[in-house]
């Protein structure tokens, strides 16, 4: 088997009758530019939350490079390098941008418990976030608390977050939600801008950024993984088309 | 010119920690008792002391979102353990504060493991369970505490083998002062501090915290014993000044009034909470010459009052004042 940034093997997952993860199989190489989709209702987000540890699975195992990850607490993943971010902004409302980026970097260098030294004396730290938050465009509003910023640059704030505990695995999940159509292709210039080092996996529901963005494409129906290849490959899958890309409405798959 | 822009992001974080007149001005105004009221120095050291416990719950409440119904059970750990430790023959103040104050730490510690797990209500019930469990246990282990009785025998020597305890308050009040300015230094380090931060984050979105790679429960438990030292101090003081100690020091009540009077004075600002607990007790001090039975009927009033008007409590409502009257010239 080729080497994997993140890998799912056999995961399952249910909600009483409900089968939200059937047997899952998923491997993410380092560099990754992959994109999620599928319709509404077909697991994308439960599977995120399963690979970072926000929900445990029932049964299969979660490996993050060589390790494997299945017992550990979200914390201990992030700080192994898997970051996410969230379809609905996640924030910190009352802190500035600068502080919640900062904070997320003393978190990874575990200064995050020292309280008998000031903030500023952390200039690395302050430095590194304010980079962060320049090169998402941000820097001229680090100064904001994150519940007055625009909604757009709410959304460029979590990537920041995510990016500040230093990724190899990035997981987005729809990181354009609500946002306009021209920002969105901003928003994801941007990602698409990143380090190689970082693997990326995001869900989108705009096929025309995830055949841009994304050199390979997964598509989920029902809790399983139906097909996964090329965004050339799945725009002429047969299957493809008819559960999914046929279809107008994205919604139709609902419930 | 890159490097202001590389400054810039540390001035500003500068500028929010450095000291403002208001604040020494404030700080000065606790100096008044001595010269315009002496006769109210062993109220003035009552509110000393209260201020203290008020800026224990501030660290926990205001700052890490922790709700406590129960948060006597340190002010009363601290105020047993002083009074103990000077019943038993050590009247030494400034060693038997600390030695209370760890007394107080460590039950802190040890609850912190239950605290850490819950939020929002069960916390409540949790915290509320620990305060009327000490309480019970104080009141059975009377061979120890005194139980109903309160704690007898209690002799503090001179601070520094020099300053008496006076019938005046004097040396109760400066000490408590002290105490009180020199813990409120450590507290004010510690907001600024990158773990100050962190308690935000918990505050804010304890969810995200977890997301960032934070082990949100050790913040918890961190804060969480730390606020249990400075209330077992505050508890320690007062034992120490009045040379008793009743079962009240652990009861309900105590609870609730630190709560109430944080409010009032607003959460999240270390200066509330002070201010909280000068405009309660010098409120319960006055009502309760009016009307010794119904005074609490008065405070709950202006609870209300306080509440409907300044959501953010007297500091809020200040703070509010001087930003519209900068606007406005």
């Amino acid at each position: 088997m080729s080497e994997s940034a993140l890998a799912a093997r056999g995961i399952d997952k249910r909600f009483g009758s409900l089968i939200v993860a059937a047997d899952v199989d998923l491997t993410l190489p380092p560099g990754a530019r992959h994109a999620l989709i599928g319709p509404n209702g077909a697991g994308k987000t439960t599977l995120i939350n399963l690979m970072t540890g926000m929900l445990r699975p029932d049964g299969g195992r979660i490996l993050l490079g060589r390790e494997d990850v299945t017992a550990l607490a979200p914390e201990e993943r992030v700080r192994r390098g898997l970051a996410r971010t969230y379809q609905i902004n996640s924030l910190f409302p009352h802190l500035t941008a600068l502080e919640s980026v900062t904070l997320a970097v003393c978190e990874r260098r575990r200064v995050a418990q020292t309280w008998w030294r000031r903030l500023i004396a952390y200039r690395e730290e302050i430095e590194e976030a304010h980079q962060i938050l320049g090169a998402l465009m941000l820097g001229t509003v680090c100064h904001r608390p994150a519940r007055e910023l625009a909604y757009g640059q709410q959304r460029l704030l979590e990537i920041a977050l995510a990016l500040a505990s230093r990724p190899k695995v990035l997981l987005l999940d729809e990181p354009a939600a609500g946002v306009p159509r021209e920002e969105s292709k901003e928003l994801f210039s941007a990602i698409a801008g990143l380090s190689r080092d970082i693997a990326v996996l995001f869900i989108e529901h705009d096929m025309e950024l995830v055949f841009r963005f994304a050199t390979r494409v997964i598509v989920m129906v029902g809790g399983s993984i139906l097909v996964e290849g090329t965004p050339a490959e799945i725009a002429s899958d047969p299957q493809v088309r008819a559960v999914y890309l046929g279809k107008k409405q994205r919604e139709y798959h609902r419930g | 010119m890159t490097s202001t822009t590389i400054a810039a992001p540390r001035d500003h974080l500068q500028a929010q920690m450095r000291w403002r007149w208001g604040e020494i001005a404030f700080w000065l105004a606790t100096l008044l008792p001595f010269i315009l009221a002496p006769d109210y120095l062993l109220l003035a050291s009552q509110v000393a002391i209260a201020a203290l416990f008020v800026l224990s719950l501030d660290l926990i409440l205001g700052f890490a979102g922790i709700v406590s119904l129960g948060h006597a059970a340190y002010f009363g750990t601290g105020a047993y353990a002083a009074g103990l430790i000077s019943k038993w023959g050590w009247g030494e103040p400034l060693t038997g504060l600390l030695l209370a104050a760890l007394a107080a730490g460590l039950f802190g510690y040890v609850t912190s493991f239950i605290i850490a797990r819950f939020r929002h209500l069960p916390l409540i019930m949790i915290t509320l369970g620990i305060g009327l469990l000490l309480q019970e246990s104080a009141n059975s282990a009377s061979w120890l505490t005194g139980g109903f009785d309160g704690l007898q025998g209690i002799h503090t020597w001179p601070i520094l083998g020099r300053f008496r305890f006076d019938l005046y308050g004097y040396t109760a009040y400066g000490y408590a002062l002290a105490a009180l300015f020199v813990i409120f230094l450590g507290a004010r380090r510690l907001i600024h501090s990158p773990f100050g931060l962190a308690l935000r984050g918990i505050r804010d979105n304890s969810q995200r915290m977890r997301a960032i790679g934070a082990k949100t429960h050790s913040h918890i438990r961190t804060i969480y014993t730390i606020a249990a030292m400075i209330a077992g101090a505050a508890g320690a003081i007062l034992a120490q000044t009045t040379e008793t100690v009743s079962l009240e020091v652990l009861g309900f009540q105590r609870s609730a009034d630190v709560l109430v009077m944080l409010i009032l004075g607003g959460t999240g600002r270390l200066y509330g909470g002070l201010l909280g607990a000068v405009v309660y007790m010098v409120a319960r001090d006055q009502f309760s010459g009016l009307n010794p039975q119904y005074w609490y009927f008065w405070i709950g009033l202006l609870l209300i009052a306080v509440v409907v008007v300044l959501p953010n409590g007297l500091l809020g409502g200040l703070s509010l004042l001087t930003r519209r009257a900068k606007a406005q010239s």
